[in-house]
This record gives structure tokens, C-alpha cells and sequence, in this order.
């Protein structure tokens, strides 16, 4: 689409005050597509390496873990970082339902939520890699 | 464009007709996923062990092949819409964006096969030897 460049551009992300409204709106974006790649990729890859038969399933947890055993880091650091964008849309994507309602505009309603979704991401993705990773070891 | 009054040239066009479908479904298929994640996460914490017996024996079960086949469809009819929002929001060529849709939609629709067809093989194929 061609653009006029004499007409003004309306004001965008460098002129704004940043709030917390802000950073979920972008997490929302940044996180989704890291779970339509990554997530998504690593899941059908799970249902294909249990279809392929045990020879390739065994590839697949060594390729997660290490030795079969505890879990190496490149592949933890993926895992915990897409639990993560999980929690994150998760929490952002009930934040936009409830916004769709017309409820939740409130200033200070607004920031209250939008950080409540960042805490709450962070404390599901550590519930549950402490329960992977510390209670079930 | 042709004859007759604004009205009736525009009559039937437009997001009277299914300019709001996208929208719905994205919140449709975000419901959708809240409940499927909801019982595939619950699901994968409770599994006493991922070794190859366990997840194959788990998945042949009806009631985890039908919502897993459920949450695929239901992620990637999501991740569809929400990508193409954001490649017509961030890509201003037409050429690159129409190209950029087309293989979004290839992607989705290999994924999606591909993870139909694991399931449905896990799930009727019986245990390979």
C-alpha cells in the first residue's frame, strides 16, 4: 500500500510513556509466535516420534534429555521458556477476553492486571519445573 | 463499479456478511484452547514417566486421541488467525504479505496433517512390534 509521506503518521511505540499495558499487549504478540513456531513444531514432533515406533521415540527424549536421563540445558532452556509464552498467552489471552467485555479500563484497573498476568506467568512456569524437576526427581 | 444507488452497490459486501467470522473464531478457538491445554498440561504433569510404553499406551486411549486431535485443530485455527493478523499488520508489501500468508497456511495445514495422522496411527494402528 503506497503511503502519502507529506501526510502525518500517527503517534507510535517510540512516543509513548511506557506502561505495563504496553509490554503485555507486545508479550501477547511476541509470545503467541513463539508458540505457533515452537511450541507447535515441538509438539507435532512428540506425536510423529511416538508414531515413527521406539527406535525414533528413544532419538526424541535423547535429543530432550540427556542420556535419557536428566534433562540438558539447551532443551530445558526451550522448554522452561515455552511453558513460560504458554502462561504468558495464556494470562494475556484471558486479560483480552475480559477487555472484550468492555470491563477492565480503568487506569489503574488496566496496570493492576496487566502485571498480575507477568507474576502469574512466572509463578506457573516455576510450580511447574519444580514439580518436574525437584519433586518428581 | 457498477450502476445504481451507494446502497445497493454495497448491499451483501462487507463485513455484513463475514467480516466479524475471523474475530469470532479467534476467541472461539482461544476458549477452545484454554480448555484442551488445560487437560493436555494437567495430563503431562500427572504421567508418571515419558518413556515410550507410557506416552503410546496413553495416546492410543480414546480419551486422550480425540482431545489431543481436538487441540491441534483448535491451536492451529488459532495460531492461522493470529498470525495473519500480525504479517497484515507488519508486512506492508502486498507481494510479501500475500506470499507470507500462503505459507502460513502450507504450514498450518503440514502440521496439521502431520498430527492427525500420528494420532490416528498411535490410536487405531494398534502396538508396532
Amino acid at each position: 500500500m503506497s503511503r502519502n509521506a507529506a501526510r502525518p503518521l500517527s503517534p507510535h511505540l517510540t512516543i509513548w510513556k511506557w506502561g505495563p499495558h504496553m509490554l503485555v499487549s507486545i508479550l501477547h504478540r511476541v509470545t503467541g509466535s513463539a508458540l505457533a513456531f515452537g511450541g507447535v513444531l515441538l509438539l507435532v514432533w512428540w506425536l510423529a516420534a511416538i508414531a515413527s515406533g521406539p527406535a525414533y521415540y528413544s532419538f526424541f527424549l535423547d535429543m530432550m534429555t540427556k542420556d535419557q536421563g536428566g534433562l540438558n540445558w539447551i532443551p530445558l532452556i526451550i522448554l522452561v521458556g515455552l511453558t513460560w509464552s504458554f502462561f504468558q498467552h495464556l494470562f494475556t489471552g484471558l486479560r483480552h477476553l475480559l477487555l472484550d467485555t468492555g470491563a477492565g479500563y480503568e487506569l489503574k484497573t488496566n496496570k493492576f492486571w496487566s502485571l498480575m498476568t507477568m507474576v502469574g506467568s512466572v509463578a506457573a512456569t516455576i510450580a511447574i519445573w519444580s514439580e518436574l524437576l525437584l519433586v518428581r526427581q | 463499479m457498477g450502476t445504481g444507488t451507494g446502497i445497493g452497490r454495497v448491499r451483501g459486501l462487507g463485513s455484513a456478511k463475514s467480516g466479524a467470522l475471523h474475530w469470532w473464531h479467534q476467541r472461539l478457538t482461544a476458549v477452545g484452547n484454554l480448555v484442551l491445554m488445560a487437560w493436555f498440561v494437567t495430563s503431562l504433569v500427572r504421567m508418571p514417566s515419558y518413556d515410550y510404553k507410557n506416552v503410546s499406551e496413553w495416546l492410543a486411549s480414546p480419551l486422550a486421541a480425540v482431545p489431543m486431535a481436538l487441540l491441534i485443530l483448535s491451536v492451529l485455527t488459532h495460531l492461522r488467525i493470529g498470525l495473519q493478523v500480525l504479517l497484515e499488520d507488519y508486512l506492508h508489501d502486498e507481494g510479501t504479505k500475500l506470499g507470507a500468508i500462503i505459507l502460513l497456511n502450507f504450514y498450518v495445514i503440514a502440521a496439521g496433517a502431520l498430527a492427525l495422522f500420528s494420532i490416528l496411527k498411535i490410536a487405531l494402528g494398534g502396538a508396532p512390534a
